[in-house]
């Protein structure tokens, strides 16, 4: 790593008029003009108009026409729909991530060991993750019919109470999270290259002083691996607000069931569907703008708490 | 001694009970949607489940082709799919060079902006870029769809550079020596040594889109030009609950899917790992 350092140096020194580095400079511009034009018209500019159509009242057809805070104070006097989307949000950050996350290490644990058929079970796990959520939404729908599904049916088998899953307020979510497990492949992947990572001396230093496999889990393991978590974590935070394909799917196919775009009373109801609600149904495009902004700022300050606090937990090292 | 082993076993026993058990869980499905796409619709009701259809209902599969046109669907998907693929695969080696092996000023600093547009939330940006496309009078196109994918996507430029970081300096220096211009030895040196990395960024860039539904949702509004995706969702509509048939659409969206998987495993693996790496 010092050599482009000193490159720079001697070519300050001794040739003033001819740059060596004006070659590479020249194609870096070239290969990022895309990347460039890409940034400022799909990314920066929308994020600045978002702002900006927050404060308008626009549904596309008329002129917008500014409002001031009408949008802001409309969402937080506060809005019935919007509180509900952040609690249904909320729960599926604090509840659905956390068991996820569990879910996905204790998989990756079990096929880091010496295990007989782990390329098998590998890919069998994450199979999956291949299926579109607008199939594993419907798929899902199947299995969890409340009558016919596969689930009710050993609940029923083994004597265990049957929820109506898709169908109650109380357990679409659980069903959700559910589905999240099924397509946790990736996430088991991840954690297992991070744990193929962590040097094994450390394991065998710890097996002399007889350490049994939780301590060392606990010791090793978990803080070898908390840059990793805490990278899943922050997605979770993104994934959770931005829930969209499954609620559509479902709402569409329980319309009569429960009659609204957020599933069996609105317990489905992320943030996301709201906004799609209000952007795209209802043609508010500066309400919808205004909640795009609030999530925006939530989750920048969710990220930023977190890597604030994570000093302490995570090992950059890793 | 004897009760030493015999813990052992019994570990070992619970160690593969337990996998077992996921197993079941992960591909179980699997087996389900098979099978249903495969009975008589009055057979799905029966308690207990039958695992083997009797008799065996082709139909379904015929009912969900034609029903609904869901191979027009699939040839439109695999037209966006293909154009995604195509643009990342052109495009974000190019960019990817440029932050991992040009030196110009600034470039790490810039490069956190890479990093930044893979957190945006996509909802961030979606009612502005739909008013804009919307203005332009490209709604009902598939350009707002694989705009991004032709200017670089952040993902993709992200897993490349570290790729490329790889390729030893010595390497391109040698170039240099030799006199190849710096386009050159992108293109002689660096870039074939990155390839099977473009392998993994095809397949992603090709699934993700195949599998995306909230784009197709708000872009395409005629029904001559969905995915299959949104003609799954349209399926309960236009069909009611019919589980077999439901099944069998499902299945056909899912194979493609597998068929690519079993060849490119490898790719697939990889692809995932890395976007595992702490930024």
């Amino acid at each position: 790593m010092n050599q482009p350092l000193q490159l720079e140096q001697t070519s300050q020194k001794s040739e003033r008029r001819w740059d060596p580095l004006k070659p590479q400079r020249r194609l870096a511009y070239l290969f990022l003009s895309p990347w460039f034009l890409g940034f400022v018209l799909l990314n920066l500019y929308p994020i600045v108009s978002s702002f900006y159509f927050s404060f308008m009242r626009h549904n596309l057809v008329k002129p917008p026409k500014y409002v001031g805070l009408k949008h802001y104070m409309k969402i937080l006097s506060p809005d019935k729909t919007f509180i509900r989307s952040v609690n249904n949000s909320l729960y599926l950050l604090f509840v659905g991530v956390t068991i996820q996350l569990a879910f996905s290490i204790f998989c990756a644990v079990l096929l880091h060991q010496r295990v007989r058929g782990r390329g098998f079970y590998r890919t069998a796990w994450y199979l999956p993750t291949l299926v579109s959520p607008a199939a594993a939404s419907l798929v899902w729908l199947w299995l969890l019919n409340p009558e016919y599904g596969l689930v009710n049916a050993f609940l029923r088998f083994f004597g265990l109470p049957q929820p109506l899953w898709l169908l109650s307020a109380e357990w679409s979510k659980p069903a959700i999270i559910l589905m999240g497990l099924w397509t946790a492949g990736t996430t088991i992947i991840v954690y297992l290259s991070g744990m193929g990572e962590i040097p094994r001396d450390y394991y065998e230093s710890m097996d002399l002083d007889g350490a049994n496999s939780w301590t060392q889990f606990w010791h090793i393991t978990w803080p070898m691996l908390s840059g990793l978590t805490l990278f899943q974590i922050i997605n979770g935070v993104i994934a959770s607000f931005n829930a969209f394909t499954a609620t559509y799917i479902i709402a569409m196919a329980n319309r009569k069931a429960s009659g609204s775009l957020g599933g069996y009373k609105d317990s489905l109801l992320f943030y996301a569907v709201n906004i799609y609600n209000n952007a795209f149904n209802k043609l508010h495009f500066g309400y919808a703008s205004a909640l795009a902004v609030l999530m925006f700022v939530f989750v920048l300050l969710i990220t930023l708490i977190l890597f604030k606090t994570t000093r302490k937990w995570v090992n950059y090292d890793a | 001694m004897l009760k030493d082993r015999l813990r052992k076993r019994f570990r070992a026993f619970i160690k593969y009970l337990i996998l077992a058990l996921m197993t079941v869980f992960f591909l179980l499905p699997f087996v389900w949607i098979l099978s249903t796409s495969l009975k008589e619709q009055n057979r799905v009701f029966v308690y207990p489940p039958e695992w083997i259809p009797r008799p065996v209902q082709w139909e379904n599969y015929k009912l969900a082709i034609t029903e609904i046109p869901f191979l027009h669907y699939i040839w439109n998907t695999i037209k966006i799919a293909f154009l995604a693929m195509l643009g990342n695969v052109l495009v974000s080696p190019m960019v990817a060079y440029a932050f991992g092996k040009l030196r110009w000023r600034g470039r790490d600093k810039v490069f956190i902006l890479v990093l930044a547009t893979m957190m945006l939330p996509f909802t961030l940006t979606m009612i502005p870029l739909y008013a804009t496309w919307s203005k332009l009078g490209l709604v009902n196109t598939v350009i707002p769809l694989v705009a991004q994918d032709f200017l670089g996507k952040g993902y993709f430029v992200f897993l490349l550079r570290q790729f490329f970081m790889r390729v030893p300096d010595e390497l391109m220096e040698a170039g240099r020596i030799d006199g190849a211009s710096e386009g050159q030895i992108f293109w002689r040196i660096a870039y074939p040594l990155i390839r099977p990395a473009l392998v993994t960024v095809g397949i992603f860039a090709f699934v993700w889109s195949w599998t995306d539904f909230m784009g197709p949702l708000i872009y395409l509004k005629k029904p001559e030009l969905w995915t299959i995706s949104i003609g799954l969702s349209q399926f309960t509509t236009s069909v009611g609950m019919n589980w077999p048939a439901m099944m069998a659409a499902a299945a056909i969206s899912i194979i493609p899917m597998v068929v690519v998987f079993a060849f490119l495993q490898r790719y697939f693996m990889e692809g995932s790992t890395a976007s595992g790496i702490k930024g």
